[in-house]
């Protein structure tokens, strides 16, 4: 019996059948949230039809939303899934804004060329970061990469091709185009719109399957208890690299359809305090789910809307930060599991003496 | 096991080869050496305990067999390859297992994706990311034969956070055994466990020594002289003694030294 708990090849690849048979299927401990596929694609759909009734304003806000969720998700794959808190990811978003706007130059691009060259330039960085900051844990992991994040500001704040403090404005949006005809105009509304929804889309079915695979799960496993996954015989830090990497990539491409968006860029793309946002929408949302890191994002995005509109809060608005800052003190104390566990709780206070689902070991 | 006798100065002759083996292991920290000149070796088919008191280096000990510490002196042989400066992943590939003395399963997941994650190590396949875990055949079949060994068979759909502590004992053994190691360093597998629990870790570490080196590190002594084949004390980081049970039994400098105080 012993011998057989040994994994040998040709025992595991003749039961392999009978295992099937017998176990069924897997459970899947990974992600899985209620609704499966289907609320996402629902959501995803909702927001593909909200033009129909939004104004071009409304739009705006919607496509920025969708922006940050890009970003909020690639950070997700870090904070959540690997358990890698990165306070420099904005690092990545403002690489991947300069990039597009300085590869567009004065004539304009194509879109596919911006998105490789973007993605291609935050994940470089991104593996020069990784390589020398995954070394560190915790505070010192979160110290590093706040210090090499500045480090980019200060690099594009100082450098005059990046147009210093000023920034620089993209004078041509970019174009998809096979041979004469067009395809995608980025400088239409409704073109961008959908552009970023399925960008929106792309990265989080991505994301998705990526945390369903076994990489993913390994990525799960160094979360819980890296050195236990060492002591398994996993290489861990090339783990870590790789899903550092591939979230630069995605922040870079957040940061490509930002810059799109409003025409220009500037060094507070790549500020402390746009990583420490985006950090904000996972806590907003609820670390630990996709979902939670978009709801963190429309959350997050609204509340700003909101408490920076004068319409609404007359004088007080121009101390947007203050009142923004207060409300999501208010909302992490109320839901410490973030926007996303709101389900469990109400569920939790209606009913007295539910069964609730282990928090799992979040230690 | 017969194989087991020896007289004490060299009894590396008498036993099947050795598996792994420490020539002359010493680390020091900050000057104060906390396992000095240490060498150690076990084969497949026998249990070697490592019993001392507390402080004695015996986590630093098997800490550098594991490859989590690098030591700063002497030679860790494992299968025929020097592995002394290999990282612990590259000796857990190796078969080199280990359980640790705090118990360090992944407790959110299933007690079965415990064991199938630590199968995924031996065949990673990381950029393969299309296919799923929950489909990983391979990993489940070696995870089901582990739990099975480790008796934990009826157990396999729990979350794992959920077990006795017992049970997450023989967990943290399934997990080890998922690796497919064929050596296996276990740093108290015994701790905190009852009269029946303990009966039935002997039992599989009894089971699991035909088909693997093991070296024991306990503090439950009864259990110890009672399926160990061979102990070796340490005490302030050095061996001063390594025999059978019956002689380290009646060893003078082990009655001293370390049995003195309590037997």
């Amino acid at each position: 019996m012993a011998s057989d708990g040994t994994g040998d090849e040709g025992i595991v690849a003749s039961g392999v059948d009978g295992v099937r048979a017998e176990v069924g299927t897997l459970p899947d401990i990974g992600r899985r949230e209620a609704g499966g596929w289907l609320v996402p694609a629902a959501a995803a759909l909702a927001v593909a039809a909200l033009p129909l009734v939004l104004s071009p304003y409304g739009q705006d806000v919607v496509v920025r939303i969708a922006i940050y969720a890009i970003f909020a998700l690639s950070l997700e794959l870090l904070v959540g899934a690997t358990g890698l808190v990165s306070l420099g990811h904005a690092a990545f978003l403002g690489i991947g804004a300069y990039v597009a706007v300085l590869a567009s130059g004065d004539s304009g691009a194509s879109l596919a060329l911006l998105v490789a060259m973007a993605m291609a330039a935050a994940a470089a960085y991104a593996l020069v970061v990784g390589t020398l900051s995954l070394r560190t844990r915790g505070v010192y992991f979160i110290m590093v990469t706040l210090a090499f994040a500045q480090m980019a500001y200060f690099v594009v704040h100082d450098t005059k091709a990046a147009g210093g403090s000023d920034g620089i404005f993209l004078y041509v949006k970019p174009t998809l185009a096979i041979g004469a005809t067009t395809l995608l105009d980025l400088g239409q509304r409704a073109s961008f719109y959908y552009t970023v929804l399925a960008a929106l889309v792309a990265t989080y079915a991505f994301i998705a399957l990526l945390l369903g695979s076994r990489f993913g799960h390994a990525l799960a496993g160094i979360r819980v208890n890296e050195q236990r996954m060492r002591a398994a015989g996993f290489s861990t830090t090339p783990y870590k690299l790789a899903a550092f990497t591939v979230a630069g990539a995605l922040a870079g491409l957040a940061g490509l359809l930002l810059a799109v968006k409003d025409g220009a860029v500037n060094p507070e793309l790549l500020s402390w305090h746009e990583s420490g946002a985006v950090l904000l929408m996972l806590i907003f949302g609820g670390i630990g789910s996709l979902r939670g890191a978009v709801l963190g994002a429309v959350a997050f995005t609204l509340l700003k809307e909101l408490f920076q509109s004068e319409a609404l809060l007359g004088p007080l608005a121009s101390h947007w930060q203050l009142t923004l800052g207060l409300t999501i003190i208010a909302f992490v104390a109320a839901l410490p599991r973030g926007l996303i566990g709101l389900g469990a709780r109400v569920r939790g206070l209606t009913s007295n003496r539910a069964a609730r689902p282990a928090p799992g070991g979040s230690t | 096991m017969s194989a087991a006798i020896g007289d004490g100065s060299h009894p590396r002759e008498q036993r099947a080869a050795s598996l792994l083996e420490a020539i002359g292991l010493g680390r020091r920290f900050r000057g104060l050496a906390a396992v000095d000149n240490v060498s150690i070796d076990i084969g497949v088919g026998e249990i070697h305990a490592v019993i001392g008191t507390n402080g004695a280096g015996k986590s630093t000990l098997i800490n550098m067999l594991s490859g989590e510490l690098v030591p700063s002196a002497g030679t860790v042989r494992f299968a025929g390859h020097d592995v002394t400066r290999w990282p612990q992943p590259r000796r857990a590939r190796a078969g080199l297992g280990r359980s640790y003395q705090r118990t360090t399963i992944f407790g959110e997941f299933s007690v079965l994706e415990n064991c199938r994650l630590a199968a995924q190590a031996s065949e990673p396949r990381p950029w393969f990311v299309w296919e799923r875990a929950a489909r990983d055949w391979r990993g489940v079949a070696i995870a089901t034969r582990a739990l099975a060994a480790a008796g934990l068979a009826d157990d396999a759909g729990r979350v794992a956070s959920t077990l006795s502590h017992g049970a997450k004992r023989q967990l943290e053994i399934a997990m080890c055994l998922a690796t497919a190691p064929r050596a296996l360093l276990l740093d108290e597998p015994l701790a905190g466990m009852g009269a029946e629990e303990t009966g039935r870790m002997l039992a599989l570490l009894s089971e699991l020594k035909k088909t693997h080196a093991i070296l024991l590190v306990e503090h439950d002594m009864d259990a110890v002289f009672r399926v160990a084949d061979r102990i070796t004390v340490m005490v302030n980081g050095q061996v001063i003694a390594s025999d059978v049970p019956e002689r380290i039994r009646i060893d003078p400098a082990v009655r001293l030294a370390y049995l003195g105080n309590g037997h």
